[in-house]
């Protein structure tokens, strides 16, 4: 028994990304085809050429029926997953693991999600029948426990951890802004965002992450067969996953200030990866910043600054575009919004920008040419109760 | 244990004398109670101005959002079975009522039975039977007489919830709230059933067609000479079964929608003045078919041993139940006493009130309504829906729901909890927003997050000690989704646990949580 991984085994050759927003004038279909058809262009294939499919969406389709119909694939093995808001990564992993194990010679990951024809705004889940007694309360609201929680356990001042909160989301949104993929390309400066007003907890509306429709996919193949298709293939250090079970919510230990399934998940990827210091080594990192307090505990839980100290990390610019290690430097869910399933593969498309040199000059992180490894990650669920991806992406 | 069963009062004090020596089984009579009073209180003087008629002076007792005649009902009960399973420590079954009555004109549903719910709140045993009585005001006479009646301990629980068009005197004088009364034989008993004598008359004073908001009235003064004289007759008849006068009544209790003809009653009855209890209609108002049951459990409160109390109730005829308190009550110490319910309540807006009570549409949140509750589910779930049952791990983690491989169960409903930490939900649905959200940590162990009610959210802190009180979540398709939520300890309780971190720490997180501009009116 063992976590082995597939390390240099697979590597992604090619990737699309549809620009992030309300896409009124998209269907679920739209935006299936135009990722992947960017897709096939990066990689120089066909749809024929895949051998097989893993789409990812979380309540936008069902089966794997909805991507075959609007890519009108003929006799192709395709599934749908979902697995929260880790779908999308969810999607590739399968691929990849597909393509590892020697079953096929290419496969591809597509995930996409048409949130904004549902009549509300934020994120809702189907119903599944049940007793009544699951919690009615939003994920907002859950995460919004973390920043007095984690003010409280540092001694974080609360106007400071009010700044630091606001830091994350105007770092975000500036990135977001160089980004003409992102939904939202404006700049908010510490002081509007700490004027918002709130909506759950001391959070505001400016502190949750975007909704949009958005699509994103990859094709990946046999490391060793991967400069047929590029130059520059992102080879697969690490692929981890956690499925919480729920025991935080009920467990009186827990106190709100990490995410025990996200520092699991890492833990796995880095001994996948061979990673031993990871903010020495990784070149970025793109995370799940559902909230901003959640981003600066993901931080802390995937190693990237010490227990207590992100907050000041963040106030400091260690994570800016041009810090030590950016974080979210393509806008993150902050900026882009988060059509579920497409989410985890929007990450990835930063990594395959940033890592290849592709990234325009005035968004490049600052790490370029330095270091050569990217991580991604995606939580989903609620602090307590939650699935976790971990992904280390590298050149080379 | 030998059953009295309700015989008759002339038959039963004969046999009593005659078995003298045993006369402690052969006593039937009220054995505990418990009663619910909602926490929101309307300022009568807040309806005028927007009803332009009505209001007056004083307050009156709201079912808050989340409540119906069920839930107050549930936790007027609960009081009930708490004082009787601390008094009888090791009695197991005996003292647990073996039928349960529940009585209420407001009925949450039709056609099925209300008192089900109740039923698997108290996590009575499946052969208890449990049936309602709805409709009339006085079909919670029936619930009392049919619980005195039945054999052994049997608990009568009655709820109402008193509405009335905007401006009209039913909507001010009216209230909602919940009694419950168990009974039972022999020792435990605190207030012996003398006699009870009944009266019926077939007369149209007020009528209320099913589904509507509100009763109409004929002319008052016909209601009030109909009620005065059954009053009267009703009052004659039980003196004389238990061959007393008006004298010798020490408390004189009289219910009754018709507020002329009970002061009527009141005059005629020949007992002082400073004997006839307090109606409680300053603060609580009249919650028509809880009112007997409520005005009982206050003069069982204040009432010392040996006193003798004459409980008439006038509603299509008239009761007269003469009642003499017994040594055990000197010891009896009501879960949560009504002086103490009456003195703890927050204000409710009227224009709150009128939304609560579907008289006043306001905009929905725009998020999507609940989903219908799958009736088979819950009925795998019912411990822990309704008993709130927790489950003990092999690893000896208390689990809140019990996990699937919990063997040992336990209801931790009657536990007391401590904040640990807790946000403001504005975006969540609600049928009163904001949402007030806490993860709580419980004296027995086990960890919930769960929501909280009666509560201003600027009021809440970690560290904040909270009971659990049974609710309705929300209706979808008809179908009520009841379970269960917090609410601040506000009494000596409060203070068992953690009292030291009600300090800077608990201060800053209220502060970080914010404090609310549109607030509800609870307070």
């Amino acid at each position: 028994m063992g976590s082995h991984g597939i390390a240099d085994r697979v590597a992604i050759v090619g990737m699309g990304c549809t620009r992030f927003g309300e896409h009124w004038d998209k269907g679920i279909d739209d935006l299936i085809v135009a990722a992947s058809n960017e897709t096939f262009a990066s990689a120089g294939v066909t749809k024929q050429d895949v051998d097989a499919y893993w789409f990812g969406t979380a309540q936008s389709a069902m089966s794997g029926i909805a991507l075959a119909r609007p890519l009108g694939l003929v006799d192709k093995p395709v599934t749908r997953v979902e697995n929260y808001c880790a779908t999308g990564s969810e999607a590739l992993r399968q691929a990849a693991y597909a393509v590892a194990s020697g079953a096929y010679d290419m496969a591809m990951a597509v995930g996409a999600e048409k949130v904004k024809d549902g009549g509300y705004s934020g994120l809702n889940a189907f119903p599944i029948p049940g007793d009544g007694t699951a919690r009615s309360v939003t994920a907002a609201a859950m995460f919004s426990m973390v920043a007095p929680a984690y003010a409280k356990k540092y001694g974080v001042p609360l106007a400071d951890m009010k700044t630091a909160l606001a830091r994350v989301a105007s770092k975000n949104h500036h990135n977001g802004k160089l980004n003409p993929r992102a939904q939202f390309r404006k700049d908010y400066s510490v002081e509007q965002l700490c004027a918002m007003p709130t909506v759950a907890g001391s959070l505001s509306v400016f502190d949750c992450a975007g909704v949009a429709d958005g699509a994103a996919a990859a094709i990946v193949v046999r490391a060793e067969d991967a400069h047929r298709y590029t130059d520059k293939p992102l080879l697969i250090k690490a692929l981890s996953l956690v499925a919480g079970n729920g025991s935080g919510l009920g467990d009186p230990n827990y106190d709100y200030t990490t995410f025990p399934e996200v520092a699991a998940a890492a833990a796995d990827a880095y001994a996948q990866a061979g990673i031993a210091v990871p903010r020495a080594e990784l070149a970025m990192a793109e995370v799940h910043d559902c909230f901003t307090p959640t981003e600066i505990v993901l931080t802390e839980d995937l190693g990237l600054a010490d227990r207590g100290t992100a907050w000041k990390e963040v106030l400091s610019g260690t994570f800016d575009l041009d810090g030590e290690i950016p974080v979210n430097p393509d806008g993150g869910l902050k900026a882009f919004g988060h059509p579920v399933g497409a989410s985890g593969l929007r990450m990835m498309f930063e990594a395959w920008l940033q890592l290849r040199g592709e990234a325009p000059q005035e968004r490049r992180i600052s790490t370029y040419g330095k270091r050569s490894l990217a991580l991604t990650h995606n939580l989903g669920g609620y602090p307590g109760e939650m699935v976790s991806f971990v992904s280390v992406v590298g050149l080379g | 244990m030998p059953r009295s069963a309700g015989l008759p009062s002339a038959a039963r004090i004969k046999y009593s004398i005659f078995h003298a020596k045993h006369v402690d089984w052969l006593v039937r009579g009220v054995t505990g109670w418990g009663v619910h009073l909602p926490y929101p209180r309307l300022d009568r003087s807040a309806i005028r101005d927007v009803a332009g008629a009505g209001g007056g002076k004083g307050t009156r007792t709201v079912a808050s959002y989340d409540e119906d005649t069920t839930t107050m009902g549930a936790e007027a009960a609960r009081g009930a079975l708490l004082v009787q399973a601390a008094r009888v420590p090791a009695a197991g079954r005996d003292s647990r009522p073996g039928s349960l009555w529940f009585a209420t004109t407001e009925p949450a549903y039709a056609d099925r039975t209300n008192a089900t719910v109740l039923h698997a709140v108290l996590r009575l045993d499946r052969s208890v039977p449990a049936y309602d009585l709805t409709g009339s005001v006085r079909s919670a006479m029936a619930a009392v007489r049919a619980a005195w009646q039945a054999p052994g301990a049997s608990l009568a629980v009655t709820a109402d919830t008193r509405t009335g068009l905007p401006g009209s005197g039913d909507e001010a004088a009216g209230g909602d709230a919940a009694a419950a009364l168990l009974f039972g034989d022999g020792n435990d008993v605190l207030a012996e059933i003398l006699a009870w004598e009944s009266v019926t008359e077939e007369f149209v004073d007020r009528w209320r067609a099913p589904g509507a908001v509100a009763s109409k009235l004929w002319e008052e003064r016909f209601g009030e000479n109909r009620y005065t004289e059954l009053g009267a007759e009703a009052i004659k008849l039980a003196l004389g079964a238990a061959g007393i006068d008006a004298s010798g009544i020490d408390r004189l209790v009289v219910a009754g929608l018709h507020e002329r003809a009970v002061a009527g009653v009141q005059r005629a009855s020949g007992v002082p003045a400073e004997r006839i209890a307090d109606r409680l209609t300053a603060v609580v108002g009249n919650p028509g078919a809880a009112q007997p049951a409520l005005l009982l459990a206050a003069s069982l409160e204040a009432a010392a041993p040996g006193e003798t109390i004459l409980l008439v109730t006038l509603s299509d005829g008239a009761d007269a139940v003469l009642l003499r308190t017994t040594g055990a009550l000197a010891s009896y110490r009501p879960a949560r006493p009504v002086a103490v319910q009456v003195a703890r309540g927050g204000p409710v807006s009227y224009g709150r009130y009128l939304h609560w009570r579907g008289l006043l549409p306001v905009e929905p949140p725009r998020r999507p309504e609940p989903a219908r509750v799958s009736s088979s589910a819950a009925s795998r779930n019912t411990g822990w829906k309704y008993g709130f049952e927790a489950g003990l791990g092999d690893d000896g983690a208390v689990h809140l729901p019990p996990g699937p491989a919990d063997d040992s169960r336990r209801s931790a409903a009657d536990e007391v909890g401590t904040i640990v930490t807790f946000t403001i939900d504005r975006l969540s649905y609600s049928l009163s927003p904001p949402l007030v959200f806490a993860i709580v940590d419980f004296d027995g162990g086990g960890r919930l997050p769960l929501e909280l009610t009666d509560v201003a959210p600027a009021d809440v802190v970690i560290g904040g000690r909270v009971e659990m009180t049974f609710r309705r979540l929300a209706t979808s398709d008809g179908i009520h989704n009841y379970f269960w939520k917090g609410r601040p300890v506000r009494d000596a309780r409060a203070a068992d646990k953690n009292t030291a971190s009600k300090s800077a720490a608990s201060k800053a997180a209220t502060e970080a949580g914010e404090s609310a501009p549109d607030s509800p009116p609870e307070k």
